[in-house]
């Protein structure tokens, strides 16, 4: 029972000359921290932290995939073969190229160039958008043959649009004997459930990716004017992993959608 | 051998602070935009702690209602649906609300940084941004209970929430995708702050236990909170779809559910019960006198609890139709968590034998916490052996299993660590007597409520039903008297405490003679930056010679 402060041990010692709020602070120094690298260090293992939990939140839908597409796994190879893996493919390709000029952006930052930053951010949404058109072609056509799994989602007319190379104009519904064939054929529940897991996943993916850009305008506007220094730049090395994690992810998405049934006859 | 603060005091003890006020984080600013807005650890962690005192507030009306209900073998009062209704809001308020955020986000935030010797967490702005997205989780699930509750359950199994239920689960499960990411943030926060934010000679083995405690919380907030996100965003675009992928009938899976929930949920239930096992460790030292037994094995007990949290979860799904070979694997695992939880008790135990035991009130909460939290840890293994569960499960049995845990184990603990850190936290104390009866209340208030429950699970009353066999009511009216009992032990605090706050007798410095930073190294109540200068740690955490410390105790 102390009311004095002379217990000592654990904590004992109070050092002299320590930070105090105002006092010798650098601008770019947050005042909880004691110096550059602390602070550099803790937004760097947050955004990793960060990533470790966006990995589980995607990790929820893979196992759900791996969990249908064991189940399903002659299904899940034909209504892979619907899409059209030249397409994700060039996607592919793209999102790589977006990652070099991120990491590019970055080392702008850690040399202190502000203004190239700002080039190889609006480098890197220029090939973001480029995927994301692409992405929408795709999602054009897949609407049109009706695989988008609400109430007129249409296996049987999909299977048959993509047997013949056709390409039809969006309609409300699929002819009406298709929607009957549907009914006969249970597969038509499994192929749906692929398409919803291939709306999800690739629409979280371009989600994140819209975030990205979010988070990109404004570190452009704060990299313009000078707001970083060779000190501190741990906002642009955090969205620079934001971004490779996306790309990952699209990584893993490629194959398990676009390559699962890219053998099959038909194409 | 013991001593209480009364002795202590008619020996001449100094025990009250009779310095001048100084500038605290309490009074540096005082406008309600300087609360609202605050970037500080501490005052976060109070306001965490005012709204959720309030949800466990309402939590408590409900239960209270389902005792009600329960006196009659009929159901009388409500309504079947009603009752439905009103299990679901006890469990998602008190789930979601209150256990899981309980001790980290309140005392966790206030504490941790000050026994790190930090000026604040890593990320201060993040942490405000959680408790907004807390609240924001509260507003979305009220409004569902106004808008006419939800029929589910806490757990929202498939295909009743995704086909059965009104739309009302969609309204709640924003709620609490919105506040599973204020859990994830202070995971974040608190992971970072420990890694970066140690003052100079703070190791990792230097580390007071209640910081380890935290950080592996912190591991399964941050990686446990995603999947049920996600598990819940598939439900709503379930719903919103039409698409089966949990209905049975549309080719989808309603186990899946079940996997994706629990393996979220059975760690959700150590993000509750490990903070208040840290709290325990705090207590038992600090009024024993004693360095911790063990230091090192508790430690590692709480992330080897962690780890095994993540790979135990199909215990809950035993009856649900999984592989018989998968349901051994999961026995076998459940029965591992055992082990460190055991660790733990006994180096608890060891730290007392032959301590010099101090019996203040927040000892007594830690006694009553040892205690509830032996029987619902043993009561578990009941429920992880294969063949009694199939005869438990879905029994009062389980329902008292896990309020023993959750309720013994997790609030008892953040009630003992509310009044060892009270002093700390507004720099005054509280009545030390009717601290000490209201453990006793809850103690035997929460015994007289679960334990007859065990009996009644044991013969076969389920849970989630509103009526049951006449035989099964003298068990029945022993619960509903106790849980009387546990509010008045519930509400007493809240009324002694916050008069305490404000006009209590001041508290010095470190009226409890600990020995971590958050003890020694700061004022009662702290300064807005915590520390004069900065701390340097040059010792074990516990470093107590009991003998010496009594007589130093004395010569004062």
């Amino acid at each position: 029972m102390h009311t004095d402060t002379k217990v000592t041990g654990h904590s004992g010692q109070v050092q002299a000359g320590g930070h105090d709020v105002g006092h010798g602070h650098a601008s770019d120094l947050a005042h909880h921290f004691e110096n550059h690298y602390q602070q550099h260090e803790a937004g760097n293992l947050g955004m990793w932290m960060f990533l470790s939990t966006e990995v589980l939140f995607f990790g929820g839908m893979f196992g759900a995939y791996t969990v249908y597409r064991y189940k399903f796994e002659k299904v899940f190879e034909q209504a892979s073969n619907i899409l059209d893996p030249l397409l994700g493919g060039i996607n592919t390709i793209i999102l790589l190229f977006s990652s070099v000029t991120m990491a590019l952006a970055v080392r702008s930052a850690q040399q202190g160039k502000g203004k190239a930053i700002v080039g190889w951010m609006a480098a890197t949404i220029i090939f973001g958008l480029a995927f994301l058109g692409v992405k929408a072609f795709e999602w054009k056509h897949d609407f049109a043959i009706h695989v988008f799994p609400t109430k007129d989602f249409c296996w049987s007319y999909a299977r048959e649009m993509h047997k013949t190379h056709q390409h039809p104009e969006y309609k409300p519904n699929a002819p009406a004997k298709f929607y009957e064939e549907d009914a006969k054929n249970p597969e038509s529940k499994q192929g749906k459930l692929f398409f919803f897991l291939y709306f999800t996943m690739t629409g979280l993916h371009g989600l994140h990716m819209i975030i990205g850009f979010g988070i990109m305008a404004v570190i452009m506007v704060y990299a313009w004017n000078g707001y970083y220094t060779k000190n501190y730049f741990v906002p642009v090395e955090s969205v620079g992993l934001y971004w490779h994690f996306v790309d990952l992810v699209w990584i893993f998405l490629y194959p398990l959608l676009y390559l699962l049934g890219a053998h099959l006859a038909s194409h | 051998m013991s001593t209480t603060v009364s002795e202590l005091k008619a020996k001449g003890v100094p025990f009250v602070n009779n310095e001048p006020s100084k500038v605290t984080y309490l009074n540096h600013e005082n406008t309600v935009a300087s609360w609202l807005l605050t970037l500080d650890h501490k005052r976060i962690g109070v306001m965490y702690l005012i709204s959720m005192t309030f949800m466990f507030l309402l939590g408590g009306i409900f239960a209270g209602i389902i005792r009600a209900e329960l006196i009659t073998p009929k159901g009388d009062m409500l309504s079947s649906d009603f009752y439905n209704k009103t299990f679901t809001a006890h469990g998602v308020i008190m789930v979601f609300f209150v256990l899981i955020p309980a001790v980290p986000a309140s005392l966790g935030n206030f504490i941790m940084p000050l026994m790190l010797g930090a000026k604040d967490v890593a990320f201060p702005r993040l942490n405000l941004m959680s408790w907004y997205l807390y609240v924001i989780g509260a507003v979305f699930t009220l409004l569902a209970m106004l808008l006419g509750g939800v029929d589910t359950g806490w757990t929202f199994y498939t295909p009743l929430s995704s086909t059965y239920s009104n739309g009302n689960v969609m309204v709640v499960a924003a709620g609490l995708f919105i506040l599973g990411f204020s859990s994830i943030l202070t995971g974040l926060n608190f992971i970072v702050t420990i890694h970066r934010m140690r003052a100079p000679g703070l190791t990792w083995f230097r580390l007071p236990l209640f910081v380890w405690a935290l950080y592996a919380t912190s591991i399964i907030q941050l990686l446990g909170t995603p999947v049920i996100a996600i598990t819940l965003s598939l439900l709503g675009l379930e719903r919103v779809l039409g698409v089966g992928i949990f209905d049975p009938r549309l080719g989808g899976d309603p186990i899946l559910f079940q996997h994706l929930f629990w393996f979220y949920s059975h760690p959700a239930v150590y993000i509750m019960i490990l903070p208040p096992l840290g709290v325990a460790s705090e207590l038992v030292t600090t009024f024993s006198r004693k360095p911790i037994f063990g230091y090192q094995m508790i430690a590692g007990s709480s992330l080897a609890i962690a780890i095994f949290s993540f790979i135990v979860w199909a215990h809950h799904m035993f009856t649900s139709g999984i592989s018989p070979y998968a349901a051994m694997f999961f026995s076998l695992l459940t029965f591992s968590v055992a082990i460190p939880s055991g660790i733990k008790v006994f180096t608890w135990l060891g730290t007392m034998w032959r301590g010099s035991i101090v019996n203040d009130s927040p000892m007594w909460f830690a006694y009553g916490f040892i205690g509830l939290f032996t029987i619902g840890g043993l009561t578990g293994l009941f429920l992880s052996t294969l063949g009694t569960d199939i005869h438990l499960h879905d029994t009062y049995f389980v329902v008292a299993h896990f309020h023993y845990v959750m309720v013994g184990g997790a609030i008892v603990g953040l009630m003992g660590g509310l009044h060892f850190w009270w002093p700390k936290m507004f720099g005054r104390m509280y009545n030390e007597p009717l601290a000490k009866l209201s453990a006793f209340f809850v103690f035997a208030g929460f015994n007289l409520t679960f334990f007859p429950q065990f009996l009644l699970g044991y013969l076969g009353m389920p849970r989630r039903y509103h009526e049951y066999p006449a035989e099964m009511q003298v068990m029945n009216v022993f619960s509903t008297a106790g849980a009387l009992v546990l509010g008045l032990g519930y509400i007493m605090p809240m009324i002694y405490l916050t008069y305490a706050a404000f006009w209590g007798p001041k508290a010095s410095k470190n009226p409890w003679g600990a020995t971590t930073l958050d003890w020694t190294a700061t004022d009662s109540p702290p300064t807005p930056h915590n520390f004069e200068g900065q701390p340097v740690v040059t010792e074990e955490p516990y470093h107590y010679k009991s003998t010496e410390n009594k007589e130093h105790a004395l010569a004062h």
